[in-house]
């Protein structure tokens, strides 16, 4: 019987069995970021513990940085404190660190991939959920608490039970208008928000084969928001073609060398998964949420479902989502007045995902009333949207176009929603208060429908707007 | 490094109801911006504790007769969202010193087993009867038994659910396996040396 990467993996980096009979597993990559990691150093010294293999952590700011003025002093002293935290533990343990000066800053989970630090059959771990994300390159990345910051940065290991595997096959042709995003939320919603508990997913079939990175990350990224602890998707040609010549890559000999060894490290065709879930891509429509977390979504077309039809289970949930969210059970979404568009974030900052909206800008604008902002999820996400133009499509189209960092996902820095706001987001939660504001009201959905519903200032379907309906055939 | 052996939590219990309380609402992110955990407890469930002008609002963590509450009853998929350890740190803080709910999502159990606030898992049935119990009686005192995986409230005993990797350490007092994970560097050090990326 064949195995998973996620088995071969999981061996590779397998230490030895704690007396508990959990596994010690070397984390052979860490990324750290300033909100989880300085209470971790703070341990450390505690504890009088160094730091074991100081090469191997890699630091960058995302969640405070503002977004507008950079200049330091920030305005927050408590995010000036954070950032000069970082910087001064990173140069007291040698560890790597892309400050806001370096042009290589960005979202922990967007520079890493950027750098090529992000690659196959590794492991990684980082003091943030979306860890996740890293998965689409064949590494098991895990989201980690701050304690096990500490233990990894003292020991490269960190206790843990294996996984499950769940393979998810999205077979079929995506129609015109949707996208990575409307596929993880649709798996999302077809599983649930607590699908996923105990399992890694990996995801394949050849609608995943024929994604290129950024759209894969989007689906791992998500992939704790139902549950999972990790998601990958199997290593390629479109995964070698994305890290050849990245800096943190190996080069030559040692390039083929590693080429060679991650092909061998990919699932066996012969596995026999703990689970295997189907989906069809000609079933997924765009998909935004209606309530309070990532599972309770629909299609846009779709009207707000109705409580009193639910299992008891979901029922209490789904009531204090419509009260949270002011929306009324069978009423379309389509149409909801939208204040703030936000497009951004670990899920959806990438350049192709700004690149799928600027194509349709030119002769477009946000429409009067709505607060519409870009933040690239990296200084190079940024400068090459500059380069080839993008970021003037946007600011022309009248949106504010930002410097790199994790903003209005989680409203940690000034970017926040203000009152009920509604927002149409291309980020990961829709949590209560998630965006900075405990009655803001955010739905998810992709970049494309984000910039729909800036332009019409409601929520819309982006391929109406854009004209991307299939001719229907006679 | 010695830690106290949790064998047995027991004391006043505070029902938070519902399904998927995720860690934004156990910690809004923006009471994260410190360099320690000191204060957090303060901030636990800030936004459903206080309404935007700062006043109370109606939940039971503002009730006087819970605040002395130790074991924190709850629905499905609790702590699920984020892997902010400041959710599990913001509750310790307030006062709990152990979870009971039908389940939890993995970061959170682990974050919270971690620090020593056990995360116990309970049928849906039980933990809604035990919630209301605990919300309309709050002097009842809740004892939850490591050893036998038992809640005992009244003269009710109902089972509880912990893995038994969970269940040794936290007998052993090695719920914190620092200690244990510094134990073998020299087989850490093998394991690294097989891989040509981490010597890069």
């Amino acid at each position: 019987m064949g195995r998973s990467l996620f088995e071969k993996v999981w061996e590779a980096h397998h230490v030895g069995e704690l007396s508990n009979g959990q596994t010690q597993l070397l984390i052979g990559t860490h990324l750290i970021h300033e909100v989880t990691s300085p209470q971790a150093f703070g341990m450390l010294r505690d504890l009088k513990l160094s730091v074991r293999y100081p090469h191997r952590t890699f630091a960058t700011v995302d969640h405070i940085v503002p977004t507008d003025v950079r200049e330091e002093p920030f305005a927050d002293k408590l995010a000036d404190a954070m950032i000069k935290e970082l910087r001064r533990n990173c140069a007291a343990y040698g560890i790597t660190f892309f400050d806001l000066g370096s042009a290589q800053q960005g979202i922990v989970h967007v520079v890493g991939p950027e750098q090529g630090i992000t690659q196959p059959a590794t492991t990684i771990g980082c003091g943030d959920s979306h860890t996740s994300t890293h998965g689409a390159f064949g590494a098991i990345a895990i989201g980690v608490g701050t304690s096990q910051v500490r233990d990894v940065l003292a020991t490269q290991t960190i206790a843990m039970n294996k996984l499950k595997v769940r393979r998810i096959n999205v077979d079929g042709q995506l129609s015109p208008g949707v996208f990575a995003k409307d596929v993880i939320l649709h798996i999302i919603r077809v599983l649930g928000v607590q699908g996923g508990l105990g399992y890694a997913y990996e995801y394949g079939g050849d609608v995943i084969d024929r994604f290129s990175m950024e759209a894969r990350m989007t689906v791992c990224n998500m992939t704790i928001e139902g549950g999972a602890r990790c998601g990958y998707v199997n290593p390629d040609e479109t995964t070698f073609g994305y890290l050849k010549g990245r800096p943190y890559c190996p080069r030559g000999g040692d390039w083929d060398r590693a080429v060679e060894h991650w092909r061998g490290m990919a699932s066996d065709a012969n596995c026999d998964y703990d689970d295997v879930v189907n989906i069809r891509a000609e079933d997924i429509g765009p998909t935004v949420t209606w309530g309070i977390n990532p599972g309770q979504a629909i299609f846009v077309d779709e009207d707000v479902p109705d409580p009193s039809t639910m299992p008891d289970e979901e029922r209490a949930t789904a009531e204090e989502a419509l009260a949270h969210m002011k929306l009324k059970p069978g009423e379309p979404i389509l149409g909801k007045k939208v204040d703030v568009a936000f497009v951004g974030s670990c899920t959806n900052g990438r350049l192709s995902d700004l690149q799928e909206i600027a194509r349709f800008l030119p002769g477009r604008a946000v429409a009067k009333g709505v607060k519409a902002i870009v933040v690239p999820g990296s200084q190079g996400v940024d400068v090459l949207a500059e380069e080839l133009g993008i970021a003037d499509l946007f600011r022309s189209a009248g949106f504010e176009w930002r410097s790199a960092g994790c903003s209005m996902c989680l409203g940690m820095n000034p970017d926040k929603l203000v009152g009920d706001q509604m927002c149409a987001s291309s980020s990961n939660r829709n949590f209560k208060g998630r965006q900075g504001s405990p009655a803001g009201r955010t739905v998810l959905m992709s970049p494309l429908m984000v910039a729909a519903a800036a332009i019409t200032g409601q929520v819309s379907d982006a391929r109406d707007v854009f004209g991307l309906r299939e001719p229907v055939k006679a | 490094m010695a830690l106290h052996k949790i064998t047995e939590i027991a004391g006043g219990g505070i029902f938070i109801p519902g399904d998927d309380i995720d860690t934004d609402r156990i910690i809004p992110a923006r009471y994260m911006k410190s360099l320690t955990f000191d204060g957090l407890g303060e901030y636990a469930f800030n936004d459903e504790r206080k309404d935007a002008a700062g006043r109370d609002r109606p939940h039971p963590m503002n009730e006087p007769r819970f605040a002395g509450a130790r074991i924190l009853v709850s629905g499905a998929n609790f702590g699920c969202g984020s892997s902010r350890e400041h959710a599990p740190q913001a509750l310790y803080r307030w006062g709990i010193r152990a979870i009971l709910a039908v389940s939890f999502a993995e970061i959170f159990f682990g974050n919270a087993n971690q620090i020593g606030m056990p995360c116990l898992c309970l049928r849906r049935g039980d933990a809604g009867r035990l919630g209301g119990e605990v919300a309309a009686h709050p002097d009842l005192i809740l004892k939850i038994d490591i050893k036998t995986l038992s809640v005992v409230y009244g003269d009710v005993c109902v089972a509880a659910n912990l893995p038994a990797a969970v269940q040794r350490v936290l007998l052993d007092g090695r719920w914190d396996p620092i200690a244990e994970l510094l134990e073998k560097p020299d087989q850490v050090g093998a394991v690294a040396r097989r891989h040509a990326y981490m010597t890069s």
